[in-house]
């Protein structure tokens, strides 16, 4: 506020021009030029770095070039303004770099197992010095444990939504959004945990001659857990965007209130709560620790989540990427890379269905 | 559910039955349509011709409905409670056999016959870590917030925008396994060069080795929550109303001013729930950080040197080798982390709750 209203008064507008004084076009790029050969003495002559330094102080001190240059022709909020536009591009080049590296190794060393064994076989009998091996116990692990964890939460979540749209009144309608919204912050491991204790040490051993029953299907509760808040808190939005008018019309016919929920308000939100779910799937494909800790993860295939263990896609992962073989990384990388492209589509199908969604935002 | 059939066929076509059989008037509570008959038509019989409403049935649809979502609405006080109670109640029996202080005892020996675990070192270094990642992450992601919704053309800036949505979709064993194969290279080599000219800074001193370290674990922590906080930020400066960033422009604002004075305080509770969001992320990462950390039970401020470890990247390492007290004290320290993750959240939440009553945000 203070630089709007404080500046100092402008000298007599000439006649011949009424534009205020602006740096030339040359300038930006001749400082940077400039910046770049003053840091590349100063590393070079004390011996002090490498290029990537250059680069750096190149950049520290382009900035404060670039504000001394702008603050002697065109002043102080014309300076400021050039060195914070100059600092939001370069905060921006600064994170393309290691995403786009993150992408880049993804694909490179990804490919390399990317064939049919990899896809058709487990890692049952396959030793350290054994190239082949593959993710199939996994990938069937993965979608087992989602698909659990889906047709758990889905209808939970959509009744607990309309709940707190439709009946929730007062405290307790508050209490149930504001610990939805704590529920999301709750780290997959701490779920893991829970499910350990609950599920996999203390009910399962009842009916499992008390032993500990490590499953999928424990994965898919935990994973369960971590969904539940996603799936409440974008139903509960697009229960909200469903026009008043569509309800009351409903009323005004004399249909009870359940009956237009379940067929005016639900079928117009829906393509919102699918997408809503879809995001919520592609967070828990990718949980790792979760599985981790309470569904064992085996080496071979196992179709059946309630008994003995399972592994998945992202547990795959991590474990290859603990193994000692030299033939692990490949697999590691490979199986990193079918992960994301299994959660790459389902976020991009969400994002395109939610693109077509009628309500809109 | 679905007791009464002929109901459904009747209600579209606005049949004699709708009147005499449905539940009451709608958005009506259930106690008025219990109410005498009387004084739920103030106009008197016969005005309008539509006769008294029918009495609400005990059992009928709308309560069964209506009971069915509360008691889902329920199952999430439920679950968090049950969080709560089944983590202390495998957390405590280790806790009992400890043999020495929980919180100040710097180690992690609970499958011994006599168990030493301590939280302390486990608990600094998983806030040292979140905190360096966010306040590597936060200056950053907002600048590139700004980026996409301010500077760039329209069309690159939601292009842009999407690939980051994807980003933030990454799961974290990936990053994780990047951050161990190919940048802890370059993290070691920034690291020696820290040292070799930075080492009277007690954070970057030591005799190495360099590269699994706080810093790598803090870097990897911090391009994993970049698109995060950067996504939803990037929603909450687009929906700054055109109105305001036109006058701030029209008074002859540049474009910074603009953004200082209309754009950023608007979009206030949205930074701060994206940067809580992050915060949580951070704390609760576990594979990213048992992927990249040298593991180590020490409380050292020591940035570069390998070591560093974290309650959850803890959870996941031990877990493998535990017994039953060793399970317990894992438990335990997960019940810690709940516990900080907890206090972080309804922190951000209140702050949140409190502000949106003034400013119509979304957060």
């Amino acid at each position: 506020m203070s630089t709007v209203t404080t500046h100092r008064p402008r000298p007599p507008v000439q006649p011949t021009t009424l534009l205020a004084r602006r740096l030339p076009k040359y300038a930006a790029p001749a400082v940077a030029l400039a910046a770049l050969l003053l840091a590349a003495a100063i590393v070079y002559g004390a011996g002090i770095g490498g290029p990537a330094l250059v680069v750096v102080i190149g950049a520290l001190l382009y900035l404060a070039g670039l504000f001394a240059a702008a603050n002697a022709v065109e002043g102080r909020r014309s300076a400021r303004n050039r060195t914070w536009s100059a600092l939001i591009h370069s905060a921006f080049v600064l994170a393309v770099l290691p995403l786009a590296s993150v992408v880049w190794t993804l694909v490179s060393k990804g490919t390399e197992r990317l064939d049919a064994n990899f896809f058709g076989t487990s890692m049952n009998n396959i030793g350290a010095r054994d190239p082949e091996g593959g993710a199939y116990h996994a990938i069937i692990g993965t979608l087992e444990q989602v698909g659990i964890a889906t047709l758990i939460t889905v209808p939970l979540g959509i009744l607990c939504a309309i709940y707190i749209v439709e009946y929730g009144r007062g405290r307790f309608a508050f209490a149930i959004r504001f610990f939805v919204d704590v529920m999301t912050g709750i780290p997959s491991i701490v779920s893991g945990l829970f499910v350990l204790a609950f599920w996999v040490l203390i009910v399962s051993p009842w009916f499992n001659d008390g032993r500990p029953g490590f499953s999928g299907f424990a994965a898919a509760l935990a994973l369960g857990v971590l969904m539940l808040p996603t799936v409440v808190r974008s139903t509960e939005e697009m229960l909200r965007l469903v026009p008043a008018p569509l309800r009351e019309g409903a009323y005004a016919l004399g249909v009870p209130k359940w009956k237009t929920i379940l067929r005016v308000v639900l079928p117009t939100a829906l393509p919102g709560i699918v997408t809503g779910v879809m995001l919520a799937i592609a967070r828990a494909a990718g949980e790792t620790a979760p599985v981790l800790l309470v569904a064992g993860g085996g080496a071979a295939i196992n179709f059946d989540p309630f008994e003995n263990n399972q592994s998945s896609l992202a547990l795959f992962v991590y474990q290859q990427a603990g193994d000692a073989s030299r033939y692990a990384p490949a697999r590691a990388w490979t199986a990193a890379l079918t992960l994301v492209a299994l959660v790459l589509i389902l976020t991009i199908a969400a994002k395109l269905l939610a693109r077509r969604n009628r309500l809109g935002r | 559910m679905g007791e009464s059939p002929p109901r459904s066929a009747d209600a579209g076509t606005g049949g004699t039955r709708v009147t005499q059989s449905h539940d009451g008037p709608a958005g009506a509570s259930a106690r008025v349509a219990e109410a005498p008959v009387s004084t739920r038509t103030p106009g008197g019989a016969g005005l309008g011709g539509g006769g008294a409403l029918p009495r609400a049935r005990a059992f009928g649809a709308e309560r069964a409905f209506r009971g069915l979502t509360l008691a889902a609405g329920t199952a999430v006080l439920v679950i968090i409670a049950a969080i709560a109670v089944f983590l202390i109640a495998k957390a405590v029996p280790a806790l009992r056999a400890n043999t020495v202080n929980f919180w100040t005892f710097e180690g992690w020996f609970p499958n011994d016959p006599e168990p030493k675990f301590g939280i302390g070192a486990l608990a600094f270094g998983t806030v040292l870590s979140s905190v360096i990642a966010l306040l590597l992450a936060v200056p950053v992601a907002l600048g590139i917030a700004l980026y996409l919704s301010h500077y760039a053309p329209r069309r690159l800036g939601t292009a842009l925008g999407f690939l980051i949505d994807l980003l933030a979709a990454v799961p974290s064993v990936v990053f994780g396994l990047w951050g161990r194969d190919y940048f802890s290279g370059p993290v070691a080599d920034f690291s020696a060069w820290l040292n070799t000219y930075f080492s009277w800074i007690p954070i970057f001193g030591g005799d190495g080795p360099f590269g699994a370290s706080i810093l790598l674990g803090s870097l990897v922590l911090a391009i994993m929550v970049l698109p995060i906080i950067t996504s939803l930020s990037r929603e909450v400066f687009l929906q700054t109303p055109t109105a305001n960033e036109e006058a701030a422009l029209a008074l002859g604002a540049t474009r910074w001013e603009m953004l200082r004075t209309a754009v950023l305080p608007y979009g206030r509770p949205g930074i701060i729930a994206a940067v809580m969001l992050g915060l949580g992320r951070a704390l609760g990462e576990t594979i990213a950080l048992a992927l990249t950390l040298g593991i180590t039970f020490n409380i050292s401020v020591n940035l570069i040197e390998n070591g560093g470890n974290t309650i959850a990247a803890n959870i996941a390492n031990a877990f493998g080798e535990a017994n039953e007290t060793g399970r317990g004290a894992l438990i335990a320290s997960g019940l810690v982390l709940f516990a900080i993750t907890l206090i972080v959240n309804i922190t951000a939440r209140a702050i949140i709750y409190r502000r949106r009553e003034f400013t119509e945000s979304a957060a």
